[in-house]
């Protein structure tokens, strides 16, 4: 299950960075979202995935629970991403309305601070 | 805090407050504000001649004595004497200056601020015993220094030469704090004193030799020997009195008395003998030799002072052969400290006269230029005469001091011949016979500037101004200097006895022990070969200087173009801005996806490096959780959805297939036993796309912007080698578990401490609610974003609505 996971995270992060260097602003942030999905995955691969039980006491007479401290930290993070995310979003939308284009090349620094 | 740091730092002092002096006494020159200083320090510094031919007087104020950086002063014969010279010709030049710097057109508030921090500073070196405190004072008079020369700020070479000064002395002067640096590795002190009298314990330090290079680098660059010369000439764009003072009578003089200071440390090594004697004969030389072309007269002393300060310097070099005999009473190398000491007073002399006399001469007839002047002898008598006994000095003919310097300088370089040390045998005579050809090259320049601008016809019609004698107090400061000059010529021993025999002893320690030992500059007479070579100095510069329109065009014309150094120094200069200039142009190009793929290739690269060269891959294949068939569905899925993203040319497309991976993703949690997460991850990804439609409604299409995927591109690498770093590092890093998970304490104590089952939301809120609280810090301040980013439109909308 490890091995698969991890193989799969590596494929999430190469996707990630592959539009991520592409040129649309769009294809960016879908890529920044992929990338947040592979680091969750990750994070919960590595705690484990030890198909212990659910973190929460008292529905079955056993004492072998899943980690709850990696799923606290990812229940963290995806707000967080969630957050940059809708940010991001809006940005690029704003960043269209002013520039009349979605493509990074028009965002280049010297250029703007021209105008 | 004693009497002599209140005379180091009296001039400092006085420099803040005369600027607030000069608002009050607008009707008084403020040079008279700033003359009392130096006279006061000079006598001041007189009533130690006595006392200081018995001990050396020291005092001690603290400053940071946890590291041992102390302002400890030490004023021995060494110090004394460079003191006296400061505060003495600091007095004349200030006198000069008074009549040299109008008192309308100038910012003489500024130039006696400058000047006096720059006697704080030039005091502050030769006094201090401290290695960092005589490192800041060298310092503060490369920065006085550089006010000074960029005085007329308003001329681009003024300008041009302090800012190369600048960069010249400052680099020696860090190479100069490595150098004490490491002398304090070596020694644990910063006490010169301590230092020096630890010097055969640490001569085999591995330390020692580049710490001795690198002072001698600083000592190099402020005394301006070749090949670190060149700013010398350019800082000539400083008004004359600063000319006078700085560049000629005490900064320049600074490197070598760090010389003279270090050479009962480092002449140990025959090292620092070779390297002084051949840095300081081909300075002689050069300078010298350069000084023939020249035809402004500010020029013709700069070269000459570089050439004088080199044979001071081969003379410092020669005298440290000293230290390896042990019988110092006939000890001929210690002659040749003396005339160091000797000419570096005499030189002082005549240089400070010769430069207010170049400085009479532009301000009476409005020119510098050798080839418009002659003939002022009738017309400024008095100028001629001081500038006669200067330049016959400095050619070396009696009955001037610079003579008994010379003689004393050639017979320390013929003993040299007979030196039976560092292998000197075989070509130790190189260094008369150079030391002999630049001396005949000094006669000729000095001849140059003395009869081309005193004797022959005037040219009233070249010259800018009616040239008339100089007032009275122009003249004063330089008579005084001439007076010296031949003073000093006549009676020698006036100054032997209570000035350069403490300065001697104090740079040859072991020297104080031998009672016996007693400076006697009136053994000039009689026929030695040194009076013969000084005969022929005279022939042959005779015969030059009459020859010199043929071989002076020569040297202009047919120097090498590898022996311009200054062209080379402007040469790197340029290179090193265009050079850092086209790497910025290039590496910085604007586009975000040029960082991005630094930092990614960065990033692998260090991961795999890290990987491979620590040797950390180990893949552990025991512990490993079943794979279920539901798992590998849900992993084909993930897979589909990412190749679908990646290759979908519709925006539509690409956020459902997002979506898909989300949703996926939320079921993987399902199966990992973690439901707060499956819940979150389901409601966020439900907005997510949501807010993806809304944005992308507003967008257009995939515009055809992309580029056709290529196999082979920088962007394929980067992404595989991500994906493969990030893989190798799950695989080692999995199961490499060295102790224990914390979530046992959160599991026991869910219940008893927290009152709470389900333990992942206790986690959040309790355990670690600071995350929480920051995280929903988070969302606040991205909603704000949002809405400001929406609402907020100062400028292009307007522009626009304008322009409609």
């Amino acid at each position: 299950m490890e091995l698969l996971m991890s193989i799969l995270i590596g494929l999430m992060f190469a996707a990630a960075v592959y539009l991520i260097l592409s040129k649309s602003l769009l294809r960016i942030i879908i890529g920044t979202a992929i990338l947040s999905h592979g680091v969750n995955l990750f994070v919960l691969t590595m705690g484990g995935i030890k198909r212990g039980n659910v973190p929460i006491l008292g529905i079955k007479a056993t004492s072998l629970y899943n980690d709850p401290l990696p799923q606290a930290l990812i229940l963290t993070a995806i707000v967080i991403s969630f957050g940059v995310t809708a940010f991001f979003l809006v940005l690029a939308y704003r960043a269209y309305q002013e520039l009349d284009s979605e493509s990074i090349s028009k965002t280049r620094g010297h250029e703007a601070d021209d105008e | 805090m004693s009497l002599l740091h209140v005379a180091i730092l009296l001039p400092f002092i006085a420099a803040l407050l005369i600027p607030l002096f000069y608002r009050w006494t607008k009707k008084l020159h403020t040079g008279w504000l700033a003359l009392p200083i130096p006279v006061i320090l000079f006598i001041y510094f007189l009533t130690f001649i006595p006392k200081t031919a018995q001990k050396a007087t020291t005092a001690t104020l603290e400053w940071i004595p946890r590291y041992g950086i102390n302002f400890t002063v030490v004023l021995d014969g060494l110090s004394l004497l460079f003191a006296l010279l400061i505060t003495g010709i600091g007095s004349l030049v200030v006198f000069y200056s008074i009549f040299y710097l109008g008192k309308n057109k100038e910012r003489l508030n500024n130039f006696y601020a400058f000047l006096l921090i720059f006697m704080t500073a030039m005091l502050g070196v030769v006094l201090s015993d401290n290695l960092i405190v005589l490192y800041l004072f060298w310092e503060l008079t490369s920065i006085s220094s550089f006010l000074l020369i960029g005085y007329w700020y308003h001329r681009e070479r003024s300008r041009y030469g302090a800012r190369k000064s600048m960069m010249i002395t400052v680099f020696g002067g860090l190479m100069m704090l490595g150098g004490f640096l490491m002398l304090h590795i070596m020694t644990d002190s910063f006490s010169i004193r301590e230092i020096l009298s630890n010097a055969p314990s640490i001569s085999d330090n591995i330390f020692f030799i580049p710490a001795m290079i690198l002072i001698l680098l600083g000592a190099f660059t402020k005394s301006a020997q070749v090949p670190f010369h060149i700013w010398l000439p350019d800082a000539m764009e400083a008004p004359t009195p600063v000319s006078a003072y700085l560049h000629s009578a005490t900064m320049v003089k600074a490197g070598l008395y760090i010389v003279a200071r270090f050479t009962p440390l480092f002449a140990i090594s025959g090292v620092w003998f070779s390297v002084i004697s051949i840095v300081g004969i081909t300075t002689m030389l050069w300078g010298s030799v350069n000084a023939t072309k020249k035809t402004d007269l500010k020029a013709i002393l700069a070269y000459s002072t570089i050439s004088q300060l080199g044979m001071i310097m081969t003379l410092l070099g020669i005298g440290s052969a000293s230290l390896h005999f042990d019988s110092m009473n006939d000890n001929i190398y210690v002659m040749a400290i003396v005339a160091a000491m000797f000419h570096l007073f005499n030189h002082a002399t005549f240089k400070g006269s010769l430069f207010m006399v170049a400085g009479i001469v532009d301000h009476e007839t409005g020119t510098r230029d050798i080839r418009r002047l002659g003939g002022l002898m009738r017309i400024m008598p008095i100028t001629a005469t001081i500038a006669f006994i200067g330049t016959f000095a400095m050619a070396g003919i009696p009955p001037f001091n610079g003579f008994l310097s010379k003689e004393m300088f050639f017979e320390s370089l013929t003993e040299i011949i007979h030196l039976n040390l560092f292998n000197l045998e075989s070509w130790g005579i190189i260094l008369p016979v150079v030391a002999w050809i630049a001396s005949v090259f000094t006669f000729v320049y000095s001849m140059m500037i003395f009869f081309r601008t005193f004797a022959g016809k005037t040219k009233p019609y070249l010259l800018p101004k009616k040239p008339h004698e100089a007032s009275l107090g122009l003249l004063a400061p330089p008579v005084i200097l001439a007076a010296f000059v031949v003073g000093v010529g006549l009676f020698p021993n006036f100054i032997a006895a209570p000035i350069l025999e403490p300065a001697v002893k104090a740079i040859l320690p072991t020297l104080s022990h031998a009672s016996s030992f007693h400076i006697h500059i009136s053994f000039w007479h009689g026929f030695t070969p040194a009076l013969f070579m000084t005969i022929g100095v005279i022939v042959f510069g005779i015969l030059l200087y009459k020859t010199r329109r043929s071989w002076i065009p020569f040297i202009s014309s047919k120097v090498p173009k590898a022996f311009r150094i200054g062209k080379t120094y402007d040469n790197g200069m340029f290179y090193l801005e265009q050079g850092s200039y086209r790497l910025t142009m290039y590496v910085m190009t604007g586009w975000l996806r040029t960082y991005l793929n630094y930092m990614l290739f960065a990033f692998i690269a260090l991961i795999l490096g890290t990987l491979f060269i620590t040797d950390s891959l180990n893949f552990d294949f025991a512990n490993l959780t079943q794979i279920t068939l539901v798992d590998g569905v849900l992993a084909a899925v993930v897979f589909v959805t990412l190749i679908g993203i990646m290759f979908s040319r519709s925006r539509i497309t690409s956020i459902i297939l997002l979506g898909a991976m989300g949703y996926t993703i939320s079921i993987f949690f399902v199966i990992a036993s973690a439901p707060d997460l499956a819940l979150t991850q389901l409601v966020i990804e439900t907005i997510s796309v949501v807010l993806y439609l809304l944005v992308f409604y507003h967008l257009p299409q995939f515009s055809n912007i992309e580029e056709k995927p290529k196999l082979f591109s920088t962007k394929t690498f980067l992404s595989i080698g991500v994906g493969v770093a990030v893989t190798l590092i799950a695989l080692s890093a999995y199961d490499t578990t060295f102790y224990d998970s914390i979530s046992k304490y959160y599991i026991d104590n869910v219940y008893k401490e927290a009152a709470g089952k389900n333990i992942v939301n206790v986690i959040l809120v309790d355990f670690r609610g600071f995350d929480t609280l920051f995280e929903t810090a988070v969302l606040a301040i991205a909603s704000i974003g949002i809405f400001g980013m929406i609402k907020l439109r100062l400028t292009k909308r307007r522009k626009k609505n304008e322009n409609e």
